[in-house]
């Protein structure tokens, strides 16, 4: 238990060991590469607020993930809902004319069902209903939610007039303020925070979240304790997809303002790698989080001031999910079977 | 049944194993505490013991899955220390598992040749391998047909599939792993018949069990491991069943409980033209104080009539419980109206292995009052009931965060049957409640469907195991190829009729 629960941290560390000893091979000094690196993210207080901005749609995505994977879930497709939750805040932010104490809370929430939907309306039911993979329709849908996205402002109903491929700016009345003056940074962490903790809350003291737990632990189990099998599918889906809807709101209304063209993609599929290096533990998540958004922007100021390409970060990040996924492995090598014993 | 006890050879056989001081730890358990056994030629030598005794890593250091941490082992003469099955294969020991390690799409000579086929350049010379098992099944009197499916073979004969495996692998030295367990009585007898000729050809078998009385019958030795010690290596004839039972677990067994004929009471459960995936249509009624046992070999509906039961599949027909209609609602409803389930697969179906023994007894509960309200679980409730409903069932520890994965397979179910039975249902649905456990667990998880019976409720209870359903059952069902094949009070039923019922013959049809 506790040898399982400190894996994470040695997974890291193995990860910066293995890691220096290549840069060492390819000769680059580990030592200051690794002090830029640790600068760049925690040195100042603008280093901090980039951090906590690249973290933040990973804390949302990573929450999304791990509520699926207790629920015996995966959802790959986070990517794509958190497009769809882009989208939709960003056309709510920009169309609907109301008082700003009803913009923001009406582009969130719009956000959020839209990711929901996404999640829950085709691959869920197909899952529900008649058993598709989750795996492959999540993922079919991301494609479908990027092209979508990409559509609709390049040539599309929301693209803004001119020849750029963006939407219109989000009118002032939607913007999540910022948090931090002179960075990106926005109240969006609170309410990432919020959201870990009820993500939380609602797996470890509700009797819903207690559902979605045995479902995912044991799905046989589940069935025999009542658990209506499709009902679980389709809920745990559309909460993952609402978790990562409000990821690509908040995104929209703290950071870009806007839909572009190059609006990203990644912070769904690493939210998959946030949500495993967290164990799938929904608080654990916002660290998990935290470390990759480090990387990203303390690489940037590795390459800049120690000139050590930023794919030593890609590497880090290869070798932490390389770590996490050998857990099992190592345990088998270390300790071998448990113990030997078979009923007899 | 004819004993196949070949008195003679034991006399005049030469020691094929000798096992000295072996000793094997595992993280906070001495599992083998320097044992002494050995092995002559032809023999059929019994080894006894509870779940936890040794016995199973016993044998996995003579099939080379685990090594011994001390101690010595001589196999024919020569020192003998396998490091992997293969190594213990081609020393000439041979093991069947309890559970059988076969192909089911493979016909019985491919999975008698996998991994050992013989060979025409880069092809299979399937025509020489069935050639070769067809001269081993003459010469150990085997019947099984090399050309069939596995998947079309009833337990028995999987079995045979399982020792023709050995057996092609010139294993001289067999161990046959609770080999009755799953079989009819004629199954069993045609096994020790086999065991018979095998031993007569001077094939050495160590023998595994649990039941007392097929090793009086089938060995001529037996030794009794207890919690990792040798307590004892008796003739078997010269070894009485209680005195076995008392070296197996330390104390006084009372071997077997009286069962006080039942008064049954009006019907509580009650099936009419039950049918689902291709099972039935099954009609039954369980009455109030009694244990209605459904007997018959694995796959034969047992599966389709639980869960059609408990709502886990559809289902057409009617069951009423205490008078009203169920058929129609869904698991929860059919638990709410006072059915409790314990499945057959403790560790897949009726336990959430990762999660805590508090957890797991408010699996049927969790979602109303007093364990949750408003949504919200009232956890201070569940850990205030958790440690008396633990206590109630002798479940240790009786700690309510311990996890369900931790708990010994007794101890699993105990867990299983707190929840269930703890929950007072109208009607019980046991499914193989005593499946791989130990004499006192077993014990003990019969007296608590006694004890439920004897309160008035009924017990409908799958099992496999023929002795388990005469031991409890008021009335018996035989289960055979999806049909009711027979019905009976326990007073008129004979495990004779009982086995060929299970077999599919007609009933009172002329006996063997």
């Amino acid at each position: 238990m506790t040898a399982g629960a400190l894996w994470p941290f040695t997974a890291t560390l193995l990860a910066f060991v293995i890691g220096g000893i290549l840069a060492a091979g390819f000769g680059f000094n580990p030592i200051s590469a690794y002090g830029a690196l640790l600068s760049g993210a925690f040195g100042g207080a603008f280093a901090i607020a980039t951090t906590l901005t690249n973290a933040l749609p990973l804390m949302f995505t990573g929450v999304a993930v791990a509520l699926s994977f207790r629920s015996g879930l995966f959802n790959i497709g986070a990517a794509g809902q958190y497009w769809l939750g882009a989208i939709a805040a960003t056309w709510i932010g920009y169309r609907a004319a109301v008082p700003a104490w009803v913009h923001l809370p009406m582009a969130l929430v719009g956000g959020m069902i839209a990711g929901a939907v996404w999640a829950a309306l085709i691959p869920g039911i197909a899952k529900a209903y008649r058993g598709a993979n989750e795996v492959i329709t999540t993922l079919m849908m991301t494609y479908i939610a990027v092209y979508l996205g990409h559509y609709l402002i390049e040539g599309g109903p929301m693209q803004a007039p001119g020849f750029t491929p963006q939407s219109p700016q989000i009118l002032p009345t939607a913007v999540l303020a910022g948090l931090v003056p002179g960075t990106q940074l926005s109240w969006g962490i609170a309410l990432a925070v919020l959201l870990a903790v009820m993500v939380w809350l609602l797996l470890q003291r509700t009797a819903v979240g207690f559902s979605l737990r045995i479902t995912g632990a044991s799905p046989g189990a589940a069935r025999y304790a009542g658990v209506s099998p499709r009902g679980t599918i389709v809920l745990a889906l559309a909460l993952s997809g609402a978790v990562a809807g409000i990821a690509g709101a908040v995104q929209v209304l703290g950071v870009d303002h806007r839909l572009y063209d190059s609006f990203s993609t990644s912070a769904g599929f690493t939210g998959i790698v946030v949500a495993l290096l967290a164990r799938n533990h929904p608080i654990g998540v916002l660290p998990a989080a935290v470390l990759f958004g480090a990387l990203a922007s303390g690489g940037n100021a590795m390459q800049i001031s120690a000139g050590v390409p930023f794919h030593l970060v890609d590497i880090l990040q290869g070798l932490i999910i390389f770590f996490i996924a050998g857990e099992g492995l190592l345990r088998y090598a270390s300790w071998g079977r448990p113990n030997g014993q078979r009923p007899a | 049944m004819p004993a196949p006890r070949a008195g003679s050879d034991e006399e005049r056989g030469r020691p094929v194993l000798i096992v000295r001081n072996l000793i094997k730890r595992f993280p906070g358990i001495l599992a083998l505490d320097s044992i002494d056994f050995d092995l002559r030629a032809g023999e059929v030598h019994a080894v006894l013991g509870e779940n936890g005794a040794g016995k199973s890593t016993l044998m996995h250091i003579l099939y080379g899955l685990i090594r011994p941490d001390a101690g010595e082992m001589m196999l024919w003469g020569r020192r003998y220390a396998p490091s992997s099955p293969r190594d213990a294969v081609l020393s000439g020991v041979g093991m069947v598992h309890q559970h059988f390690l076969l192909i089911p799409a493979l016909t019985v000579a491919q999975n008698v040749v996998l991994g050992d086929e013989p060979r025409r350049g880069p092809l299979i010379d399937l025509r020489a391998a069935e050639d070769r098992i067809d001269r081993l099944r003459t010469a150990y009197g085997i019947e099984v047909d090399p050309t069939a499916l596995v998947a079309d073979l009833s337990v028995g004969m999987r079995q045979r599939v399982e020792v023709l495996k050995a057996l092609y692998r010139d294993a001289r030295l067999l161990i046959l792993d609770e080999p009755t367990a799953l079989l009819t009585p004629q199954e069993t007898r045609h096994l020790f018949r086999a065991i018979q000729e095998l031993t007569a050809r001077g094939i050495s078998v160590i023998f595994i069990s649990h039941k007392l009385d097929e090793v009086r019958l089938v060995s001529q030795r037996v030794t009794v491991l207890r919690r990792g010690r040798a307590v004892g290596t008796e003739r078997s004839t010269e070894i009485t069943p209680g005195e076995l039972a008392r070296r197996m677990t330390g104390h006084e067994v009372t071997m077997s409980f009286r069962r006080q004929a039942s008064s049954a009471g009006e019907p509580l459960l009650r099936i009419e033209d039950l049918s689902a995936q291709g099972t039935g249509p099954l009609t039954l009624d369980l009455c109030a104080g009694e244990i209605l046992g459904v007997a018959g070999i694995e796959g034969n509906g047992q599966e389709a009539l639980i869960g059609a039961l408990a709502g886990l599949i559809p289902a057409r027909g009617k069951v009423w419980l205490g008078g009203a209609r169920i058929d129609h609602l869904t698991v929860r409803q059919r638990v709410e109206a006072g059915l409790g389930l314990v499945p057959s697969d403790r560790q897949e179906d009726g336990l959430v292995l990762p999660m805590t023994a508090a957890e797991n007894l408010a699996l049927r509960s969790y979602y109303r009052r007093p364990y949750a309200r408003w949504g919200m679980l009232d956890l201070a409730q569940w850990s205030r009931e958790t440690p008396g409903k633990l206590k109630a069932f002798d479940v240790r520890p009786p700690s309510g965060g311990v996890k369900a994965e931790a708990l010994s397979g007794g101890n699993q179910q105990k867990l299983v049957l707190a929840r269930e039975i703890g929950a007072e249902p109208r009607v019980l649905i046991a499914s193989q409640p005593t499946r791989g456990l130990d004499v006192g667990a077993t014990e003990f998880v019969h007296r608590r469907l006694i004890g439920l019976r004897d309160s008035g409720r009924g017990i409908l209870l799958v099992s496999f195991d023929l002795d388990e359903v005469l031991a409890l059952s008021d009335r018996i069902a035989v289960l055979s190829r999806g049909r009711i094949a027979g019905l009976m009070p326990r007073r008129e039923a004979d495990r004779e009729a009982l086995g060929l019922l299970m077999m599919g013959a007609p009933p009172r049809g002329p006996a063997s």
